[in-house]
């Protein structure tokens, strides 16, 4: 047994490539804890960055800045009390929920925070990841027609037009990017996560610059597309909260609607996750071809611990700006701990062996937070479409646009041979 | 105290607005009807030299209508029969506000326009100005009629208000309607009444002005008035069930209340 | 604008009771508690999928019988119970009862009082303005300006309540004249608050006017003509959004607006769009009017000689303002007693929300929500 779990320790595919599922059972549980704790932070994040970009300061009560905020929330949500609609249809209502999360989690089987850090390494991933992910419509639908409930009814129609229509530009946003993988000097394409970025690496350049510019508007299909697929502003009609109160999940409360909650945020870390492998060189750090040698590695190579060591800096400075008062030592106390948390792991970070370990999952992180970012970001600017530009947008610019990129794509990359071909003969 | 109505004041309120329209209250004799023609007072001008209130209606630049601000050019056409006596005896009637020098009353109104109307209508009508405001007094007879003319032929395009008021004190003839009526073109501001009896109804406005449709029906709501030919006439602010019309003098507030409360709660109102 | 109107008349008389026969028909009620609805309206919605055929507006869940009320009070103690109608415009509502009293009266508020009469109502005219845009773009879906508008809000409230104590439902005023002589430091707050608000309004505008979202979620939808607006009653920016140019301020001055020197900001299309825009130029017109009162603003009294016992003559008066919402006017019928024989408030979001059925017909349910937004309706003066 002891052997069985060492062996895959030197092997260099990930757990279940190789077949071993005690690794892959590990993998599922850290990532599935990492995502519950990027759900957590992410929604604090959420509304202190809200909050600051709307002149207000946002949760501040609940232990330091409100660090302790989201873990109140929970509390409180597990702790309410369950309340389904007398008329509702009771199996799909509580089937629903628990759909939409299984949808959201099962897709980072295939995402790849490094060269073996995935689950499994699918050949078909890519298109696994898609299917998977899609199935989460079906989830919304349940909701909306099980809760018997006029505005659930609206949202779940909208929901599943909506990610309907948005899953067809994003499909051929995708097909484009895989399709520069296949393009490559040895002509092998693939649909394997691990395998399209390690395409890239092979390449020596991110499929976002590929092509110039048609790798961008591809990757700006998919990042418009993947914002519309998670149901999230300015594309959150299915909930859209002044027109149809809270959309598809107006019945639910307590933990059924927590479950909604975890399932949207996973998701969007999905899709993100997706739009980083595919176009922004997944765990790859920046412009590795370009800012070669010693020196830039070692430059790189400091990040990690450096931004561990930048948080636990921001700690201590609130820590100084708490007020001097004695009702807040604790909190003061508290965020100094924290602050010295962030900063050992920082110092940790600058281990050499930890940091090899490490530092794939790091940029794959950082570049997954800056889509989190822009998301909130788009909440807190834009306006909410109406159903029919919805529709608009989809179908008659972002349709078309994917389909001339695709086939522009192929083009390019087929002039070498084009040219061999008929010039050369 | 707070009981419903308030004891109908010494002199009926309505006392120098009344239209006299068909042989009502003479009022002490001051005014005699004469033939659907105007009586109005000689110094209409200055009513007893109160300075009129800081926004005459009228005097907007550059619109400046004709027919309007007959106060301040005093009996400006007809003006028939200059009798000192009704500057003088209408005040009297008033019961109000010794201290303060002798209160304005309505004059009458001379335009063009109600000179037609008088040629149109005859005696079912009469124009008054008060305070610088004019309005006309009509036979509920001539209602749909008059409102009709207003807004096809002198532009009454805007309704601004419907609404109602009760006079219990009158016989028969116990609320008054009021149409409060603007006129973008002209920049001129009517008033139209007329009066009509509990019970009654009386013609919808609502495919004259559109604006009427839910202004009559809070009349409805309010006082019980019945609008003929209102696409829906129903109560707006109160609920369906709602017993009685709120803004009748004698719609009692307290007994509605104790009602409630005896028949939901089962208790005595502390009230 | 001499046509008649009947087209339209005909649309609200006949198609109204239209039965609606469609088995795919929605019936969805928005309402009473509904995130966009601002209050306790109700909308009773007939859809056909998202599409709405047809919509009816239950009202009266805020009646509170202030017109009953007004009978049973003294003329100045009803005062503080206007503000409770449009509460986000309570000073509007003041000046309109004050000056139609004085009216009743004949008496006038003195120069002071009116020049203060005029900066307070302005301000208000930019906190409902504000209010409304806030509210109306956190309807559409921009959760931001909300929180900006508010900001700035917060200012002109403060100095409410520096000059009367209260913030919202500020019974500012008083039947010829005003209570209070203003504070030390009132004209440099207002000054400051010029010079503060101004680029503030722009920053409003940087977030929406060119927005590609917010123009095409507001262009084009529950567009009203001027014909439409003048059948329906309508008025105030809503009527001057469809390109009617009047402005009870200038039509009818009241107060001593004849003195100041402003212009009636006008739309051409009668979209939410225009009526957005209509309103960000108000707020800039009214900052132009605080700025000349201020500047101009005479020594005197405050307050007009008025008895101790207000007992108007018997008679009955009709005087409006032009409200932030719109035409705003009072039908006071004095007995010659101390307390109002009858008084009828002429509510401009009342007659202003008619309009909604109009507007939404043949429009999606998302465009409900804009237009009810645009409409700048505030059921507590809808209930009355």
């Amino acid at each position: 047994m002891l052997d069985y779990i060492k062996s895959y320790l030197t092997s260099n595919l990930t757990p279940g490539s190789a077949g071993n599922m005690f690794w892959a059972f590990v993998y599922i549980v850290v990532i599935f804890l990492g995502l519950s704790v990027a759900v957590i932070a992410m929604n604090w994040l959420e509304r202190k960055i809200l909050a600051h970009m709307q002149v207000r300061l946002g949760p501040m009560r609940v232990g330091p800045h409100g660090l302790l905020q989201p873990i109140a929330d929970a509390i409180k949500l597990l702790l309410k009390e369950d309340i389904m609609p007398a008329e509702a249809d009771g199996f799909v209502f509580w089937m629903a929920p628990i759909f939409v999360v299984l949808a959201a989690f099962t897709v980072f089987i295939v995402v790849p925070f490094g060269p073996t850090h995935a689950v499994t390494d699918m050949n078909i991933g890519v298109l696994f990841m898609l299917g998977v992910s899609s199935l989460s419509a079906l989830g919304i639908v349940m909701a909306g027609w099980a809760s018997n409930s006029h505005y659930p009814l609206i949202g779940a129609l909208r929901s599943s037009a909506q990610m309907v229509s948005y899953e067809i530009a994003m499909g051929m946003a995708v097909i484009s990017a895989v399709m520069m993988t296949s393009l490559n000097q040895q002509g092998t394409g693939t649909l394997s996560m691990i395998g399209i970025v390690q395409a890239q690496q092979a390449q020596g350049i991110w499929f976002i610059f590929k092509f110039f510019p048609l790798g961008l508007i591809a990757f700006f299909i998919f990042a418009v597309a993947m914002v519309a697929e998670t149901n999230r502003a300015p594309f959150d009609l299915p909930e859209a909260e002044s027109e149809l109160t809270a959309g598809f999940h107006t019945e639910y409360s307590g933990f059924r609607w927590s479950l909604f909650f975890l399932a949207e945020y996973s998701a969007m870390i999905a899709v993100s996750s997706i739009a980083v492998t595919l176009w922004l060189g997944g765990w790859l750090r920046p412009f590795p071809n370009l800012l070669t040698g010693a020196k830039w590695d070692l430059f790189f190579f400091l990040f990690p611990g450096i931004t561990f060591l930048f948080l636990a800096g921001m700690c201590f400075y609130s820590t100084v700006r708490m007020p001097k008062h004695p009702l807040f030592r604790i909190q003061t106390i508290g965020l100094a701990g924290f602050g010295v948390v962030l900063g050992l792991i920082g110092l940790i970070l600058f281990i050499p062996a930890v940091r090899e370990r490490v530092q794939d999952i790091y940029w794959f992180s950082m570049k997954v937070a800056a889509f989190m970012y822009l998301y909130i970001w788009y909440r807190g600017t834009f306006p909410r479409y109406r159903f029919d530009q919805l529709m608009k947008v989809g179908w008659k610019i972002l349709l078309p646009m994917g389909l001339g990129v695709l086939i522009l794509t192929a083009g390019v990359g087929l002039w070498p041979l084009i040219q061999q071909t008929i010039w050369n003969r | 105290m707070p009981d419903e109505t308030k004891p109908p004041a010494s002199s009926p309120p309505e006392a120098e607005p009344k239209p006299t329209a068909d042989k009502t209250v003479p009022l002490g004799g001051v005014k005699a009807t004469t033939s659907g023609s105007v009586q109005s007072e000689a110094k209409s001008g200055e009513p007893g030299g109160v300075p009129l209130p800081g926004t005459p209606p009228t005097p907007d630049p550059g619109l400046a209508p004709p027919p309007t601000s007959p106060p301040l050019k005093a009996g400006s056409a007809p003006a028939a029969a200059g009798t000192p006596t009704a500057a003088a005896g209408t005040p009297a009637a008033k019961p109000a506000a010794p201290a303060k020098p002798a209160a304005p009353v309505p004059t009458a109104w001379n335009s063009p326009m109600v000179a037609k109307l008088k040629a149109q209508f005859g005696s079912g009508m009469e124009a008054l100005t008060y305070l610088g405001q004019n309005y006309m007094t009509v036979d509920r007879s001539l209602i749909p009629e008059i409102l009709q003319v207003l807004h096809n032929d002198e532009q009454f395009d805007y309704c601004v208000d419907v609404t109602a008021g009760h006079y219990p004190q009158r016989e028969k003839k116990e609320f008054d309607v009021i149409w409060i009526l603007y006129s973008y073109a002209r920049n001129e501001r009517i008033r139209v009444k007329t009066q009509i009896g509990d019970g009654e109804s009386i013609p919808s406005s609502v495919p004259i002005w559109p604006a009427a449709n839910w202004l009559e029906r809070e009349v409805y709501d309010m006082f019980g008035i019945k609008f003929d030919g209102h696409p829906d006439m129903k109560r707006i602010l109160l609920p369906e069930g709602w017993k009685g019309h709120p803004l009748r003098k004698d719609y009692g507030i307290l007994q509605q209340d104790n009602e409630w409360v005896q028949i939901n709660l089962g208790i005595e109102s502390g009230q | 604008m001499t046509e008649p109107t009947s087209s339209l008349s005909h649309l609200d008389v006949e198609e109204r009771e239209k039965p609606f026969l469609d088995a795919n028909e929605l019936v969805i009620n928005m309402g009473p508690q509904h995130p966009a609805t601002h209050g306790v309206l109700r909308v009773i919605l007939r859809l056909d999928g998202e599409k709405v055929l047809g919509l009816e507006c239950v009202i009266g869940y805020l009646h509170r019988g202030v017109e009953k009320i007004a009978e049973n009070r003294t003329y100045a103690m009803f005062n503080p119970y206007v503000d409770r109608m449009d509460y986000v415009a309570a000073v509007s509502n003041g000046l309109g009862y004050c000056e139609a009293v004085e009216k009743l009266l004949g008496v006038e508020a003195p120069p002071r009082a009116q020049h203060v009469r005029v900066i307070l109502t302005e301000l208000n005219r930019l906190t409902s303005h504000q209010l409304w845009l806030g509210t109306h773009a956190l309807d559409i879906g921009a959760i931001t300006p909300l929180f900006y508008t508010f900001r700035d809000r917060e200012e002109i409230l403060k100095i409410f309540e520096k000059y009367c104590g209260a913030r919202l439902t500020t019974h500012a005023f008083r039947i010829g004249g005003l209570q209070y002589e203003t504070y030390d430091g009132f004209e440099k707050d207002v000054k400051n608050f010029l010079t503060f608000v101004a680029p503030k309004i722009d920053e409003y505008e940087e977030l929406l006017t060119t927005n590609r979202i917010w123009v095409e979620r507001t262009k084009g939808v529950g567009i009203l003509s001027g014909q439409d607006c003048i059948a329906l009653g309508v008025t105030g920016p809503v009527l001057r959004a469809s390109g009617v140019k009047w402005d009870l301020r200038k039509a009818q001055p009241y107060a001593n607006y004849k003195n100041f020197d402003f212009e009636i900001p006008v739309g051409q299309n009668g979209d939410t769009y225009d009526r957005y825009l209509v309103r960000m130029a108000e707020m800039r017109q009214s900052l132009r009017i605080i700025q000349q009162a201020v500047d101009a603003l005479p020594e005197g009294p405050i307050m007009a000689k008025v008895p101790k016992v207000m007992k108007p003559p018997v008679g009955e008066v009709y005087h409006s303002i032009e409200a932030p919402k719109g035409e705003l006017g009072y039908f006071i019928v004095s007995d010659g007693s101390t307390q109002p024989y009858r008084l009828r408030v002429r509510p401009p979001s009342f007659v202003n929300l008619q309009a909604l059925d109009k507007m939404c017909r043949g429009q999606l349910v998302a465009d409900v929500i804009a237009v009810i937004g645009t409409l700048d309706i505030v059921l507590g003066e809808v209930d009355r």
